[in-house]
């Protein structure tokens, strides 16, 4: 193991322990790693933007290849930047409703088939009881149904409409509850891999001082 | 104040320490959990399997390495079962801070297998808003990316020369970590019809599953315990596998805690009726 590879993992190791400290109190070794991961992502971004958008997009075509037409979209760019500014910020609007326009364009029908369409769609299930399958159609149409009734406010929840909204809100808990339960495994999985990783350290670190 | 007063207004710092000792338990003395494989999981596995050598599919690597722990050990066991099988790669890295360490994986994976860049796999790298890229590319990969991330043109590039757009790649898997998934279901699925599945983070995994039943997506890795399904299956690699020990503690300890707190809040409940 070379030199190098220990000091940057020491680094980790380190900068690791940083955070950790915010799980006691917020301290000034929390804050100094936390600016730290934030300037060295936005540096990083920054650096990746201007070689894998700028130089081939704007760069290259313009000054390199004379075409000069890759210059409007580049001047609409630029164009935002005046948001800065009170008196010239409505120059960025232009830019704004252009991107809007395109964006609502190419993403509203694409949206509209696979977000409700083909959600429905799936939800048009037959219902039997001739096998298992056909009560999981039966639940998820009640689960649809029922979640969907307790979002409709045009009629007061009371009644049969009150009893399915309130199977609604069950429903959703149980999503809810879903979700929750997979962002600690989420959460966890992240301190298990710095544990790993601090162990990684320990091992490599004794290796190289006492190759052991 | 009672005992279940006391447990109510724990300070949340005792709960950091017992899973904190929670998880180093299992560091210092390691031990294996058994993996169960999900049905989402393994229709990906069988999708790898049944690819033949030569075949070509396209790995999106679009998480960044915040979400390394979860995702990353998905990345290397697709990728280690594909070059096994001499399964050619097209790989992009849609996610900003994503492409440097997608580039570490490919060459420490392509190193062990002997795979060579333009001849085995492709590296496309990064190009900025993801969803007009996912777009560009149903067209012809070289829209977006004339060169590789080397710099080479795609067109010089052997595995690449009779490949244009989705149409010669037999599927999609997406590793991510962030909404980048939305735009391969929206825009790779539904303007391509791309055969896809994804694997992601644990907290995004619930808001995946009706795609999965809609069959939108034809699989599904969710968080550590998918990656270590994948590991299990495709027996290439064993990170998830370990680290899923660690997970089962600290979990036991979370689910006690939970059960603590809500003993202590009925108990307090009844008490204050008394």
């Amino acid at each position: 193991m070379d030199l190098g590879t220990i000091i940057w993992n020491t680094i980790a190791l380190f900068l690791t322990l940083c955070i950790f400290s915010f799980l006691y109190k917020d301290n000034p070794f929390y804050k100094f790693a936390e600016h730290l991961v934030v300037g060295v992502s936005a540096g990083y971004f920054a650096i990746i933007l201007y070689f894998n958008g700028f130089i081939p997009k704007v760069w290259i075509p313009v000054a390199r290849k004379g075409e000069w037409w890759y210059l409007l979209p580049a001047i609409l760019g630029v164009m935002t930047w005046t948001r800065f500014s009170k008196k010239w910020s409505w120059i960025s609007r232009f830019a704004i409703a252009f991107y809007m326009g395109i964006a609502v364009g190419v993403a509203l029908p694409l949206e509209m088939q696979q977000r409700v369409v083909k959600q429905l769609h799936a939800s048009m299930l037959p219902v039997h009881f001739m096998d298992i399958q056909g009560f999981w159609n039966l639940l998820i149409i009640l689960g649809v149904l029922c979640g969907l009734v307790y979002f409709f406010f045009s009629v007061e929840h009371k009644g049969v409409v009150g009893g399915a909204a309130r199977l609604g809100i069950w429903i959703l808990m149980i999503g809810f509850g879903a979700g929750f339960g997979l962002t600690v495994m989420g959460r966890i999985s992240l301190l298990a891999d710095r544990i790993q990783f601090m162990r990684e350290w320990y091992l490599m670190v004794t290796q190289a001082l006492w190759g052991a | 104040m009672d005992f279940y007063d006391r447990l109510m207004n724990l300070d949340r710092r005792w709960v950091y320490l017992v899973v904190g000792i929670a998880v180093i338990i299992p560091v210092l003395n390691p031990f294996r959990v058994p993996v169960f494989v999900t049905q989402e999981v393994r229709s990906i596995y069988d999708f790898v399997e049944s690819l033949e050598s030569g075949d070509i599919m396209f790995l999106a690597i679009d998480y960044d390495p915040q979400a390394m722990a979860e995702v990353h050990p998905m990345a290397g066991a697709i990728m280690r079962q594909c070059f096994a099988k001499d399964v050619k790669l097209i790989i992009s890295a849609l996610s900003q801070n994503g492409p440097g360490m997608a580039e570490q994986l490919i060459s420490e994976v392509a190193r062990e297998f002997g795979k060579k860049s333009g001849i085995d796999y492709c590296y496309l790298g990064y190009k900025p808003y993801f969803g007009l890229v996912i777009l560009a590319m149903g067209q012809n990969f070289r829209i977006p990316f004339p060169e590789d991330y080397y710099g080479v043109p795609l067109d010089s590039l052997p595995m690449m020369r009779d490949v244009r757009n989705y149409d010669d790649v037999k599927g999609v898997i997406d590793i991510s970590s962030g909404n980048i998934t939305d735009a391969w279901i929206i825009y790779g699925n539904g303007r391509y019809d791309v055969k896809l599945a994804i694997g992601v983070t644990g907290v995004m995994t619930a808001n995946y599953y009706p795609y999965l039943a809609s069959g939108q997506i034809f699989g599904l890795m969710g968080g550590l315990k998918g990656a270590s399904e994948y590991e299990a299956l495709s027996k290439q690699g064993d990170r998830a596998i370990k680290m899923m020990s660690i997970q089962t503690t600290a979990h036991i300890v979370i689910v006690l805690f939970i059960v603590a707190g809500n003993i202590g809040y009925f108990m307090s409940r009844k008490k204050n009726k008394k």
